[in-house]
């Protein structure tokens, strides 16, 4: 049924571990005095397989963009390893790096500022082979672009075309032809279709879908739209103030949320099923997320939390399966096998 | 839609134009919809489909040049808005009718306390003066659950996260007791969990207060959620009314259905998405016949000829589509 059915015995492809990513908060010159950190990734550990999507979700600063900054190397984590095939991302050298970046592409969230206005799309598509040249030989170049350009919807003669004779969507198809132009094994999906209208979205969610269908790719597909990261992921994770509180199947966390916050989360997102299941509880959260510079200590949620008992404010609580493999919540009360789907 | 009952606002058949130097923007063409005192209704559209331009014109917002009004009608509790001085549309504003706006930073003057812009609307209006207005801004930020109200009255908008500003124009909108409140995309630019604080909020007020409620909003699921009645707008008029559970259960027209086609929400787990083929159209080049034709997999030649009138498939739905009677039965 899931991913995990199919690729059972096959190795990760991408193995996080530990990730940490502070960043300093300084006062004065050069930041040469640091009056403290925001802890905005914080122990985050999740593993992807080939062909598979991991969706993250979670709330505006919780750390989902972030993950995937360092896992491109666009900041230098602060702990942790992320092993792609075995090779720790974060140790390589310049020349190692250059062969991953090559393997792990990314899509960004707006697609008016990742396209360079005064290049033609051509030249845009094709300038990651400036970097690769031996990827594709020159001569073969047009013809490349205009094959990448009809896979992702778009026509041959675009290719001559700039960035502001398209509209949003069809910018979002440019930049996944970019990223494609390297057949990558894994695309990391910052919010691609965040800033796009609703019938657009569809589009480029079912475009994202027919590529890894073809070609397998791998992908971290990071959104703040629930609905849409469960419709792409066959695994979840769920994250809060720099922290994975749940991972599991898409199927599991969605249906049998074990944290409280996941609970909240998805009992917040408005429902379009009219049928008798739709009156089901809203939980309304109180306040509001605590800064990352100043966590709550032991669990991050506690202080919104319903359930909330002394041994919260302790240690952290850990990343813990349920009954069900592959389903963990980092909770001291999670709920169980609680079916609210 | 709802019988009887005269309606608080009556928007008919509004068209709005942006002449800018090369062409001409028509946002609105033809818009119409109405709102009962004590209901929400909602005005469902994409970028560009004219919902925000149609509130700004209720307001009287729209700067003109570029923005021309060049027909139609807005009546605010039987009273032609667009005829009336402006001076006493002012003295309405307010009072009788209010607005949120999305961009709650935008709206809020950086360089006053929050405390004090609310008490703005009682000196505005004269209703109250001097300590008598800061008390009251005071009770309304403790109203709408900013927790320590006496203190947060004192600091700047800057000082406050996303949805506590969105409390705070909440606040001035219903500092005095308006019939209706237009809230223009209120929650977009917040995250799920404090939409639903502040859509809970507008739902309470609501209840409290019987103010009737215009939500401008992109969001099916929010419209499924809090909203009486709908009014779904492509292209500058509205294709299709009536109420939620009708509309968005059993739609009639080809717009709306492809809409619910598009979203996840709707659909179940393993079920691909039927997404619009195409963009929406160039507001200064608008398809003839039905807008909506180029992209409509019912669209027949009449479809690209002549532009649909609204057709009722059931008393209090309205749909302005050639085929309505076919999509409605389509499910």
């Amino acid at each position: 049924m899931s991913a995990d059915a199919n690729t059972g015995g096959d190795r990760p492809i991408l193995e996080v571990r530990g990730l940490v990513k502070h960043f300093p908060i300084g006062s004065g010159l050069a930041l040469r005095r640091q009056s403290g950190v925001i802890r905005a990734v914080d122990d985050v550990s999740f593993e992807l397989r080939r062909g598979e999507t991991m969706g993250l979700v979670g709330e505006s600063g919780c750390g989902k963009s972030t993950v995937a900054r360092t896992l491109l190397r666009l900041e230098e984590p602060t702990a942790g390893e992320a092993l792609f095939h075995g090779h720790d991302i974060f140790t390589a050298s310049e020349a190692e790096l250059k062969e991953m970046r090559r393997r792990i592409q990314v899509i960004f969230q707006d697609p008016y500022a990742s396209l360079n206005p005064r290049m033609r799309v051509e030249d845009i598509i094709g300038e990651p082979w400036v970097i690769h040249p031996d990827l594709v030989p020159r001569s073969e170049r047009p013809a490349r672009v205009r094959e990448l350009l009809e896979s992702v919807g778009l026509r041959g003669e675009h290719a001559d075309r700039y960035p502001h004779e398209f509209s949003g969507g069809q910018r979002q198809r440019i930049g996944i032809a970019r990223a494609m132009a390297l057949n990558p094994e894994v695309l990391i999906c910052d919010e691609p279709v965040s800033a796009l209208d609703v019938s657009v979205q569809a589009q480029v969610v079912n475009l994202l879908e027919e590529i890894q269908e073809r070609f397998g790719i791998a992908y971290i597909f990071i959104a703040h739209d629930l609905s849409v990261v469960r419709h792409m992921s066959h695994r979840v994770a769920v994250m809060y103030l720099g922290r994975i509180v749940e991972i599991g199947d898409e199927e599991q966390v969605y249906n049998r949320p074990r944290h409280p916050y996941t609970k909240a989360l998805l009992s917040a997102e408005p429902s379009l099923d009219f049928s008798g299941a739709r009156k089901r509880k809203r939980i309304i959260l109180e306040g509001e997320v605590p800064s990352p510079a100043n966590p709550p200590s032991g669990c991050r949620f506690r202080n919104r939390c319903w359930k909330v008992q002394d041994i919260c404010a302790g240690a952290p609580p850990a990343l813990d399966e349920a009954s069900e493999l592959g389903h963990r919540a980092a909770c001291y009360f999670p709920e169980e096998s609680e079916a609210t789907g | 839609m709802t019988d009887g009952a005269a309606p608080l606002l009556e928007v008919t058949d509004l068209q709005v134009e942006f002449r800018t130097g090369r062409e001409i923007v028509h946002a609105v063409n033809g818009a119409g919809f109405r709102v009962v005192a004590g209901e929400t209704a909602a005005v469902l559209g994409e970028s560009g489909s004219g919902k925000s331009v149609s509130a700004s014109a209720i307001m009287r917002l729209l700067q003109s040049p570029p923005a021309f009004v060049t027909g139609g009608e807005i009546r605010f509790k039987g009273e032609d808005v667009l005829a009336m001085p402006i001076h006493q549309w002012r003295r309405l504003c307010g009072q009788e009718i209010a607005m949120v706006f999305q961009d709650a930073l935008a709206s809020l003057n950086p360089v006053f306390s929050v405390g004090w812009q609310i008490a703005e609307q009682f000196r505005a209006h004269g209703a109250h003066s001097g300590g008598e207005a800061d008390a009251r801004a005071i009770d309304l930020l403790a109203r709408v659950g900013i927790p320590d109200p006496a203190n947060r009255a004192k600091d700047y908008p800057h000082q406050f996260s996303g949805g506590m500003r969105q409390r705070v124009m909440i606040a001035m909108a219903i500092a005095l007791g308006p019939d209706l409140l237009i809230a223009d995309e209120p929650t977009t630019a917040l995250d799920v969990t404090v939409q639903a604080q502040i859509m809970e909020l507008l739902e309470d007020l609501r209840e409290e207060t019987g103010m009737a409620i215009v939500l401008i909003t992109h969001d099916l699921g929010v419209v499924a959620d809090v909203a009486d009645q709908v009014a779904v707008m492509y292209a500058g008029r509205v294709v299709e009314s009536g109420r939620v559970r009708d509309v968005l259960g059993r739609p009639a027209h080809p717009y709306t259905l492809a809409l619910l086609d598009s979203v996840p929400q709707a659909l179940g787990k393993g079920q691909k998405l039927r997404p619009i083929v195409g963009s929406p159209p160039d507001m200064a080049r608008i398809p003839q016949g039905c807008a909506f034709h180029p992209r409509c997999r019912f669209a027949t030649d009449q479809c690209r000829a002549e532009a649909p009138s609204p057709v009722a498939v059931v008393p209090g739905r309205l749909a302005e589509c050639h085929h309505a009677e076919a999509v409605f039965n389509e499910r």
